[in-house]
């Protein structure tokens, strides 16, 4: 297998041939290696959500072809090849957390001391084992997050798509997320592709940081981090960190940012 | 001590509506015998008293006709309710032409309808109002379910995708019990308003055999039996109150007793 994720050419456009045809992404070229951390950058309408979804096959695209570990994307879909975590950690409240986690295993098929046994050790992982038989509601919001991670992680997958996860998460409580991530991805190998509007996160996280620009929605700039595998709080303090801050900062400023920030649509209909 | 204090604050939540109380019976009997009202317009809250207590059995008979009328409807309806919800959720098209239907018919007060079912079946019959309080039920149920089962939050529905599941599957894991609590919430509505249909369908004539038509038969012979009736009415319609506010714990324990409930 040489790549997790490989887009070519991909293009997707919203309600073609109407007035309100939105080109959400053109031409876009992307490959994210294995066990590689990738961050989707750029302000609101430029596509990167819709991107993630493409890759996730949650969406279509109107060109173009996406590959995720060698195989078509809707096909990697059904195999559940990857995992998903959303700004809303999207718990089921009528779930224990521990069922929360199995819940992709149930619809797997595994039975249960088997996905049990999976979930806690899940659980573990992102250290709310004594959370298991917790409600999603009793838990803050950081501690919700993680235990969607945990679910994301379950069926072990190799890529995790991430859409802002920590986006609405405090300062304090999403550096913390961060480390984890960083330390959970270490010890299960796993590559990411993760949207963010945070240049710090982007920085901290990636290996890569891929910028873009809407109207249409492209790829402007491709930063290397190369701050090195073990990160940590010093990170956050060193010059090279900043150096890259300020790296992804210009490749930003020259976009027309739009500060209406309409959202495109890009989440599955729902009826 | 413990065990004091939680009587005393029993105490302290009780003995003001029961003063309150007591003091309004009083104060309306002593204007009764002040004024000199007579009984065909306001009878004295004693003659009430005795009425009641003497005719106990009878008002006993006349809540079971209406209660009875109100749980068949309240039952039926519900089943009708949801067995349509999940053939709206199935069947886009359907969907698409009943919904508004129910939504305006929900907030109309459809129950006068029961004179025009009163011409159509047998005016002796239960099942008029039966009918009427199935239709009433129906349409509360129909209406917050259908929205259970169709509202289910984005970000489950593109998790569930992601998983691969199949929409039974998608049906069983988020939009049935998602739409759990929208029931329950339907049933707190539903069950005041099958008891209150169920009486008020009495006043368009038919058997007077239930609470509703016992009122209105002893409004002008005898007044004080005609308020013991509405005493007993308020006593079924407080039992169904019961009833619908328990649903609303149980409603609380299938969601793991989280604290923020779906309103409709």
């Amino acid at each position: 297998m040489s790549q997790a994720v490989e887009v070519h050419e991909l293009s997707k456009v919203f309600n073609p041939g109407s007035t309100k045809q939105v080109d959400a992404l053109v031409e876009i070229d992307l490959a994210v290696s294995l066990g590689e951390f990738v961050s989707l950058i750029g302000p609101s309408g430029c596509g990167k959500s819709t991107l993630l979804r493409l890759i996730a096959n949650l969406i279509e695209p109107s060109h173009g072809e996406v590959l995720v570990n060698d195989k078509p994307a809707s096909k990697a879909r059904l195999d559940q090849d990857y995992g998903m975590a959303f700004q809303q950690a999207g718990l089921f409240d009528w779930r224990s957390v521990v069922k929360n986690v199995e819940l992709p295993l149930e619809l797997k098929g595994w039975d249960r001391t088997r996905r049990r046994q999976r979930a806690m050790e899940m659980l573990q992982l992102v250290k709310l084992g004594d959370f298991a038989e917790h409600r999603p509601w009793q838990l803050s919001g950081g501690m919700q997050q993680r235990v969607a991670i945990a679910r994301a992680l379950a069926t072990s997958p190799q890529l995790l798509l991430m859409d802002e996860p920590f986006g609405a998460l405090d300062e304090m409580t999403r550096e913390h997320m961060q480390a984890e991530l960083l330390r959970i991805c270490a010890e299960t190998g796993t590559s990411v592709v993760f949207v963010t509007h945070s240049i710090p996160e982007a920085v901290y996280l990636s290996d890569r940081v891929v910028v873009m620009s809407p109207r249409p929605g492209r790829i402007t700039h491709v930063v290397d981090v190369e701050l090195g595998t073990r990160r940590d709080l010093d990170t956050r303090e060193d010059a090279a960190f900043f150096k890259k801050i300020t790296e992804v900062r210009e490749a930003l400023r020259g976009l027309d940012v739009d500060l209406v920030g309409d959202d495109l649509p890009a989440s599955v209909e729902d009826r | 001590m413990n065990e004091r204090s939680e009587f005393d604050k029993l105490v302290r939540a009780v003995w003001p509506p029961v003063v309150f109380g007591v003091a309004f019976l009083g104060l309306w009997e002593l204007a009764v015998n002040v004024f000199d009202w007579k009984p065909y317009f306001l009878p004295k809250p004693s003659a009430i008293w005795g009425e009641f207590s003497d005719n106990v059995s009878g008002i006993w008979d006349a809540a079971r006709v209406s209660g009875g009328n109100a749980v068949f409807g309240l039952v039926i309806g519900t089943l009708l309710g949801v067995a349509m919800a999940f053939l709206l959720m199935r069947f886009r098209l359907l969907n698409d032409m009943v919904t508004p239907l129910a939504v305006a018919l929900n907030a109309v007060p459809i129950f006068v309808l029961v004179a025009v079912f009163n011409n159509m079946f047998a005016i002796t019959s239960e099942v008029p109002r039966r009918l009427m309080v199935t239709l009433v039920v129906y349409f509360i149920v129909l209406v917050n379910v259908a929205k259970g089962l169709r509202q289910v939050t984005p970000t489950h529905l593109e998790l569930l995708r992601s998983y691969a599941a199949a929409p039974s599957q998608v049906l069983v894991k988020a939009r049935i019990p998602h739409a759990v609590p929208y029931l329950f919430t339907a049933l707190k509505i539903a069950a005041p308003a099958s008891v209150i249909t169920a009486f008020v369908a009495e006043y368009f004539g038919g058997s007077q055999n239930g609470l509703g038509s016992r009122i209105t038969a002893n409004l002008t012979a005898n007044t004080p039996a005609a308020w013991a009736y509405v005493i007993g009415a308020c006593l079924l319609g407080l039992a169904f109150y019961l009833v619908s506010i328990s649903m609303e714990s149980i409603t609380q324990q299938l969601r793991g007793g989280a604290p923020r409930g779906e309103n409709t």
